[in-house]
């Protein structure tokens, strides 16, 4: 396992330079958002509007906080199931997204598109919020505050620890995990 | 009769559903420690470092294991010699969860209508399965359910001919389909037989026994054996990135059925196995 320290934003340097099953340390800034966020930019998009943060080079992260408790920044804080992002996934990187991090397997399509855009699908360990919260500095909320935990916030991170799922090259850290692994078939 | 005010079960449930969030149960636990020995992969075992880490953080600070503290689900067996006094039992236990999550700093993930829907802001209403038992006591479980594991879960009318055969090649299908979606390594629980509402209720009642207590039958308990080896092997590992621990367990619960129907259900829960429990 190769371990990279990355400073957001990303650059196609950086990006290059990760391979899928590699650990990821990012310090830097990263934007939250989930379903309804994803919806409206894409929504946002698709009129050719203006997203609510400049996404050139940002990394988003798929999650909804708990609520910060007296004293905290932020509750808990894992990543939730990128899936459900995938549908509007492709857009966000042709506009200049260079980083996700959830959990989760993604579409074909947006496989193809991390190539085409060279961008990196990273994945957090889903279910260690308490732990991840512990990288995460500072808050600030971006935008729709009505959309309460899934609205877009932007966190200030310090190593925030990740895995490289998908890469530029195609490669797939679940699907390689996996069949190495395996010792069934499915009946 | 014994009396009991519904606004103990109220201040009941409000501290079970904090104490479950922020407590992983010893059994899972355990489960988990032993997961850890059992890994091989690097990375597996990296993760699930994490994952012990972790409860431990929540355990000290009191703070969720998971972010998604999940929809409140709670299971009530009241014996029939109570009589409930003070108000309507099912707002209690709405009030209980309105309390717990809002005092306890955990996310509120419910939205009505479920399409278009708004946040509740509160995490009602909680799913309530409510038992009448023999006896005068209350019995009182809070088993937060978190999405991305509900998500992964499955349900199918088989039929009889389909047999233990098809039962094998539905869960480890489920269980291979859901991939790392569902934060293995999982508990899988499975029910088998009754009907269609009630073969998911089997489901999910049989992640709430304990890890490591097989089914009272043994023809069951050695399903539940079988199914967790394959599972193990089907190579998913801790979060999905490959190795030997996908499941920490394997429950299998049963009812009569139809003579024509064969319902199976799967019902995954994530290592972040929340429940807890108490007695009025
Ligand atoms: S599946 Fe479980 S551990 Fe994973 S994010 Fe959901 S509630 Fe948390």
């Amino acid at each position: 396992m190769k371990e990279h320290y990355l400073t957001t934003p990303l650059n196609d340097e950086a990006v290059a330079a990760l391979r899928a099953g590699d650990r990821v340390y990012l310090t830097g800034y990263v934007y939250t958002a989930r379903d309804s966020a994803h919806q409206r930019m894409f929504e946002l998009l698709s009129e050719g509007k203006p997203l609510p943060f400049d996404i050139v080079g940002q990394v988003i992260y798929y999650v909804g906080p708990a609520p910060a408790k007296p004293g905290r920044v932020i509750g808990s804080a894992g990543p939730t199931t990128s899936g459900r992002m995938d549908k509007f996934t492709p857009a966000l990187l042709a506009a200049g997204l260079k980083g996700m991090i959830g959990k989760g397997l993604r579409s074909r399509e947006v496989k193809e598109a991390i190539k085409t855009y060279k961008a990196v699908y990273m994945a957090a360990v889903g279910g260690a919020g308490a732990l991840i919260a512990r990288s995460i500095r500072e808050v600030e909320l971006v935008a729709w505050e009505d959309l309460g935990t899934e609205a877009v916030r932007r966190l200030r991170v310090e190593n925030f620890p990740a895995i490289v799922v998908n890469d530029i090259y195609g490669a797939d850290a679940y699907e390689e995990g996996t069949a190495k692994y395996r010792t069934i078939e499915l009946p | 009769m014994r009396e009991v005010n519904v606004s103990e079960i109220s201040e009941t449930i409000a501290r079970l559903s904090q104490e479950a969030n922020y407590f992983l149960p010893e059994d899972v636990l355990a489960a988990l420690q032993s997961g850890r020995q059992a890994e091989e992969s690097a990375t597996g075992q990296a993760i699930l470092d994490e994952i012990l880490e972790n409860q431990q953080i929540a355990r000290t600070e009191q703070a969720p294991i998971c972010q998604d503290t999940g929809l409140a689900v709670v299971f009530i067996d009241i014996g029939q010699d109570v009589h409930l006094v003070g108000g309507d039992l099912r707002e209690a236990v709405n009030e209980g969860v309105r309390k717990g999550y809002t005092e306890g700093y955990l996310r509120k993930s419910v939205v009505f209508p479920p399409v278009r829907g708004k946040n509740t802001n509160d995490n009602t209403p909680a799913i309530l399965h409510l038992n009448i038992v023999p006896g005068d006591k209350i019995h009182i479980v809070v088993a937060p359910k978190g999405g991305g594991s509900e998500n992964m879960s499955a349900l199918k009318m088989m039929v009889p001919a389909d047999g233990l055969d098809g039962v094998r090649r539905f869960v480890l299908e489920t269980v291979s389909k859901g991939g790392s979606n569902p934060c293995p390594p999982v508990i899988v629980g499975v029910g088998i037989g009754g009907n269609f509402e009630h073969v998911a209720y089997l489901a999910k009642k049989a992640l709430l026994r304990p890890v490591g207590q097989y089914n009272a039958l043994p023809e069951i308990a050695d399903l539940e054996k079988e199914l967790l080896g394959k599972i193990n092997q089907l190579g998913i590992g801790p979060m999905g990135l490959g190795g030997k621990v996908t499941a920490l367990w394997c429950a299998v619960e049963v009812a009569p059925r139809h003579i024509a129907s064969f319902p199976v259900a799967v019902n995954i829960q994530c290592h972040a196995a929340r429940h807890k429990e108490a007695v009025i």
